[in-house]
């Protein structure tokens, strides 16, 4: 089947099976950024924005995803590019496998809550799963980020 | 899972014919769960080009699309404060934004899922569903009986009862499913208390609520009762999560905190 989609902002029109998921259109198009962890909707790596929302790309089947418009962190680089500088700073990263979908979350959830609580910032990204940080430092970090970019 | 054909339908009669045109044809909402199953579906049938996805609220009722989101039913703002905004609480509890961006109340309901942590509040408040042949029925007719298994939900309509509600689950970690779930709604007319991933699929516990109903003050003695009541009358069960026994002293003491809460 085709799909037409449009990533990042270009109008693309993809070959698709009818239960090929999201994650795998857009690794096989080259959208690396897009991470496979778990497969199962839980580790939240494969985030990507569907229509400006975050969704697990690795659950959401592409035939669904026709006619919408999808971001990858290709798509927001002067953004995850600001996000990472502010985790450099709080030492809120290590293998920076989790980073392209918090990044994506983050640009999300900056759209979607005007000034969020500290609680609000834990609950929006409670499905973004990090081996390595124990999750403190992206607090800070994403506190800092929000107060000088709000 | 696997799809043979995979089908954007125009009209509900449509996707009614092509569901009815062979066993393995299936409605697919999120997709979220279909994803773990094992079928190979012949038809695959999506409603998302049918204007499901709106939450309408009327004077009576909110009647929310089949295929409305669960975040989309988490920030419906008249939702948030509706009975102590139980509905938008217990979706809140489910997995990442990630997830409830994509799952859908339709797939929620008709899936009748022992784990769910919307299934519990949506039993103690009036739901009724309207299903595409078989009309309106209530949500726990639908969960008592096997005949809707062709048909497709089109809407979860829930009446605006005036009431206190509060639910409260037990998790282990907060991606995890729930242990137990319960919820609890109070008015001057009635009292439901509904159970939930026992780890089967929610009841509502009938002498807990007639208990309450037969006492016109309610002292700690009284909620305690009530409690007790209902976690000896639900039957519980042992899986990975917890042991039946666990459930049960989990159930006394979410079933009186919640009693305590909703009849401050
Ligand atoms: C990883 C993961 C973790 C989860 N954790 C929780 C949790 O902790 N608590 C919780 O409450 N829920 C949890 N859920 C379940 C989730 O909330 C949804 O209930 C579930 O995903 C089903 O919704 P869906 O839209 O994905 O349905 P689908 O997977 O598309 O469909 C589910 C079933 O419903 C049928 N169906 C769908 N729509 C209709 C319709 N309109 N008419 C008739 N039949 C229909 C389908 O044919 C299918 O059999 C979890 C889901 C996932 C994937
Ligand atoms: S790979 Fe999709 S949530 Fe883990
Ligand atoms: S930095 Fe390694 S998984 Fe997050």
């Amino acid at each position: 089947m085709k799909v037409q989609l449009t990533i990042n902002g270009y109008k693309k029109e993809i070959e698709v099976k009818p239960d090929e998921y999201l994650l795998d259109t857009l690794r096989n198009s080259n959208y690396l950024s897009v991470k496979r962890g778990c497969d199962s909707s839980s580790c939240g790596v494969c985030t990507v924005l569907l229509d400006g929302k975050p969704i697990a790309s690795c659950s959401y089947l592409s035939v669904k995803a026709e006619g919408h418009e999808i971001t990858t962190a290709e798509g927001i680089q002067k953004e995850a590019a600001q996000i990472s500088a502010y985790f450099g700073d709080e030492g809120a990263d290590q293998c920076g496998f989790c980073n392209p979908a918090l990044a994506l979350t983050i640009y999300a959830m900056k759209r979607e809550l005007s000034d969020p609580t500290d609680e609000e910032i834990r609950d929006y990204l409670v499905g973004n799963l990090c081996r390595c940080s124990g999750y403190v430092g992206q607090q800070r970090a994403i506190r800092a980020y929000l107060e000088d970019t709000l | 899972m696997k799809i043979n054909n995979y089908h954007k339908v125009n009209t509900l009669d449509e996707a009614y014919a092509l569901l009815t045109s062979d066993k393995s044809s299936s409605i697919i909402a999120g997709g979220a769960w279909l994803k773990f199953s094992k079928k190979t579906i012949e038809n695959a049938i999506d409603l998302s080009n049918l204007n499901l996805d709106q939450i309408v609220e009327t004077k009576e009722a909110f009647e929310i699309g089949c295929m409305t989101t669960l975040r989309q039913v988490e920030v419906n703002k008249s939702l948030m404060t509706f009975c102590n905004g139980v509905i938008t609480k217990s979706i809140n509890e489910i997995m990442g934004v990630q997830i409830r961006n994509i799952a859908t109340i339709g797939g929620t309901v008709s899936g009748k899922y022992g784990f769910s942590d919307l299934i519990t509040p949506l039993l103690v408040l009036d739901t009724k569903l309207q299903f595409y042949k078989n009309g309106i029925i209530t949500l726990e007719e639908f969960l008592n009986s096997k005949d809707f298994k062709n048909d497709i939900l089109v809407k979860i309509i829930i009446s605006k009862k005036i009431g206190k509600a509060k639910f409260i689950s037990m998790k282990k970690t907060s991606n995890d499913f729930s242990v137990i779930n319960t919820a609890v709604f109070k008015n001057k007319e009635e009292c439901k208390i509904a159970v939930g991933a026992r780890p089967n699929g929610a009841l509502l516990a009938i002498k807990a609520m007639e208990f309450l109903d037969n006492n016109k003050t309610y002292s700690e003695e009284v909620i305690n009762e009530c409690a007790s009541i209902a976690s000896k009358e639900i039957p519980f069960g042992s899986n990975i999560r917890g042991s039946k026994e666990y459930r049960i002293e989990l159930c006394r003491v979410l079933i009186k905190r919640g009693l305590q809460e909703v009849l401050k």
